[in-house]
């Protein structure tokens, strides 16, 4: 190897590093996880809005062929949702426009990602895995509002089924 | 290093024609997919012509088609012409047709399956969904196939060794040998998803299938995979480019160094494609994560190597100064039009490659997976420069086999650049509508592309449409080449012998390493990194899965027995 080679590859070892290290940083500094294996929680056939403090709460949800259940709920700014998710058949997925979850919903599994919503809005997801002849029918949405009207209609904690 | 010519005898000639000419029709049809697809998508068509109504059944098909079968043929026909040709060295005939006649059965009968609505499954098939079991079969054959070419060049590159001992294999022998060792172990995880878990279960000797285990044993197989298609660019990258542009290889060793980097780093990776599954702890996530950035670095010192023997090449041609030698090189040059396919594909690799990191990083991933970033990305690596450098070699090689020459030769060099054109086009529009939300593997046309439905996003909607002007662009691409490709194959045969000769690059800087020399240590350090990455990752599974399921057809939410 020559010189001008050896620079290349100490260059590119250097940048890998980098990026590696951003990742490492990413997680440490600025909690920024991705899903990992859940064992502690018990299968759930059904689901259910928990509220678990005040800003807090625990949502499971259910993938079915071909719909999200809840496939809409309305919560007030500023929540946290612990957000559980499983399949009743195959598998799904979906990534909540404008927030950094994106989660597979495979079966016999459940996966798990907290997610807080400080900005009032309507958050869109789509099923993003194949999942048969309707597919591109199956999406849903997360409501933040401070509207105590909307709020109330939504009939805390519950949502909408 | 002397050129040599070899002859080439009948069987090996009808032998390459098959598996140089039917891949090309399913590659034909697979981009006919492509280009419904882009379609379906932006709701121009509600049902293709061809395929019928089922978007899903198309995507399967384009994938199946385009990813696995052409793809596999090609290495192979490749590999039996590289070996007996470094090598010098005949094939035994029987097992390269044994081998041919296998890859063609599977594939026609997985192409069958999908055509009548029987396997549905894209060409991930993850269960629970169910495909005939003939399906699963077809693919199976197509793969052992595969193996049965790579096992019939094993004793030519052991006598080989023992006839010239202590000297270097030749480079490209080196790296074919590197896709199909990356390719051996790789299908193992596969080959036990299929025949002990897919197969049982979709003939219904089996009830439950674990769906967890199966997709991450795709996985396992499933980023190798990826490399089982880069490398046999890389062979042409390392060994011919340099040569065609008119130089020399920058560094022999430099090769050496990333074929065998590859064998260690290619496998430890697959879970990179489930950041965003459950039943997989974060940490083996980052291990995976790690690997992957560890096979970023024989790319990151092919990137040098390669653009150092084009410079090489572009100074001898006259080219001054800084960037000078850039505009000398033989983009244009009919007689060297296989230049045209490699060039492109190296150009379109860089934003493949690094968009390929993004998809590598961790946390990253949250942003892009499963969104139509992802197809974006691949269509700048497996449809940049894996699909134009088999397509240029394809043409190169039916030319030699068949000893015809090469029609419209301007039109073959044209080629490249204008899928180039079409592809940024495309993969732009994927990524962009990707980085906002858009999902893959999802016919918008109905739903959140159509302005009468209460999904409609308007905002993904320029995003679709500037795929379909790619997807158009491509096509027409992959037009001129199949009646390039097919005016050769029909052309009058050239006066005297069939002969191959491939434009053999020698190094500039050559080197003798003896700890590049052996397979056998990068073998054994790949294993080792293999159980160690996926024990964890495989137990994990098994812990945190909580039984298995029936399964499914796409038609109907309510499971098949």
């Amino acid at each position: 190897m020559d010189k001008s080679e050896k620079l290349a590859l100490g260059l590119s070892g250097l940048l890998l590093a980098a990026f590696f290290l951003a990742l490492i940083y990413a997680q440490v500094a600025r909690g920024i996880e991705v899903p990992t294996c859940i064992t502690d929680v018990e299968p759930f056939t059904s689901d259910t809005l928990f509220q678990i403090d005040e800003n807090e709460y625990e949502l499971h949800m259910i993938t079915r062929m071909w719909a999200f259940e809840p496939s809409s709920v309305t919560l007030p700014v500023g929540s946290t949702v612990h957000l559980y998710v499983t399949s009743r058949d195959i598998i799904h997925g979906f990534k909540i426009e404008g927030k950094n979850v994106n989660l597979m919903a495979v079966p016999q599994t459940i996966n798990y990602i907290p997610v807080t919503f400080n900005e009032p809005g309507e958050y869109f997801f789509a099923c993003h895995e194949f999942c048969g002849a309707a597919h591109h029918l199956m999406a849903g949405r997360i409501i933040i509002t401070d509207n105590e009207e909307d709020l109330a209609r939504a009939d805390l904690p519950g949502g909408e089924r | 290093m002397k050129s040599y010519v070899m002859k080439i005898d009948k069987s090996n000639r009808y032998l390459m024609g098959v598996l140089l000419i039917i891949p090309m029709i399913f590659l034909v049809l697979g981009v006919y997919g492509g280009l419904m697809q882009t379609l379906f998508r932006a709701g121009i068509i509600q049902s293709d012509p061809f395929m019928g109504p089922d978007y899903y059944k198309g995507l399967t098909m384009h994938g199946v088609l385009n990813a696995l079968v052409f793809t596999t043929f090609f290495a192979v026909a490749f590999g039996n012409a590289v070996v007996s040709y470094a090598l010098r060295m005949k094939l035994n005939m029987t097992w390269a047709w044994v081998s041919g006649i296998l890859m063609l059965v599977g594939s026609a009968l997985a192409t069958l399956m999908i055509y009548i609505g029987e396997a549905t499954v894209l060409y991930t098939f993850y269960p629970p969904l169910k495909a005939h079991p003939l399906f699963y079969i077809g693919l199976t054959l197509l793969v052992v196939g595969s193996w049965v070419a790579f096992w019939n060049w094993i004793p030519l590159y052991l006598k080989w060794r023992r006839e010239n001992p202590g000297e270097k294999t030749p480079l490209s022998v080196v790296g074919i040998f590197t896709t199909f060792i990356v390719w051996q172990i790789a299908t193992i995880p596969v080959a036990v998803e299929i025949l002990f878990m897919l197969l049982p279960w979709s003939m219904g000797l089996v009830n439950e299938i674990n769906a967890m285990l199966a997709r991450t044993l795709f996985w396992f197989f499933g980023h190798p995979l990826v490399y089982f298609w880069l490398l046999p660019a890389y062979v042409m990258y390392y060994s011919y480019m340099p040569k065609l542009a008119g130089g020399k290889l920058y560094s022999d060793m430099a090769g050496r160094l990333v074929f065998m980097m590859f064998i260690v780093f290619s496998i430890p990776v697959g879970t990179h494609h489930q950041y965003m599954d459950p039943a997989i702890g974060a940490q083996w996530k980052l291990l995976h994560g790690f690997f992957t950035f560890m096979v970023a670095l024989p790319s990151l010192i092919t990137a040098f190597t390669l653009a150092a023997s084009l410079e090489y090449a572009g100074r001898k041609r006259g080219g001054k100064g800084l960037f000078g030698w850039m505009f000398k090189l033989p983009y244009f040059d009919r007689d060297r039009w296989l230049f045209s396919y490699l060039i492109a594909g190296l150009v379109i690799f860089i934003f493949g490659g690094i968009s390929g990191i993004v998809n590598a990083s961790y946390q990253l991933n949250t942003a892009v997976h499963n969104t139509a970033w992802v197809p974006g990305h691949f269509h700048l690596t497996v449809a940049g420069p894996v699909l134009l450098a088999f397509m240029g070699m394809s043409l190169y090689l039916l030319s030699r086999y068949l000893n015809k020459p090469v029609k419209m030769k301007g039109w073959a060099l044209s080629m490249p650049y204008i899928w180039t054109i079409g592809v940024f086009i495309f993969s732009w529009g994927m990524m962009r509508g990707g980085l906002i939300g858009m999902p893959r593997r999802t016919n918008t046309g109905p739903s959140y592309a159509n302005q009468d439905s209460a999904l409609y996003q308007p905002e993904w909607i320029s995003y679709i449409d500037i795929s379909v002007v790619g997807g158009v662009i491509m096509t027409l691409s992959v037009v001129i080449f199949a009646v390039v490709f097919f005016a050769t194959v029909f052309a009058k045969q050239k006066e005297g012998e069939a002969t191959l000769e491939f434009p053999t690059t020698e190094p500039y800087h050559d080197e003798d390493v003896p700890w590049l020399k052996n397979f056998k240590p990068w073998v054994i350090a790949a294993i080792i990194i293999i159980v160690l990455a996926y024990t964890p990752v495989i137990i994990d599974v098994l812990q945190s899965t909580a039984g298995g399921s029936p399964p499914f057809s796409p038609e109907n939410p309510a499971p098949l027995r």
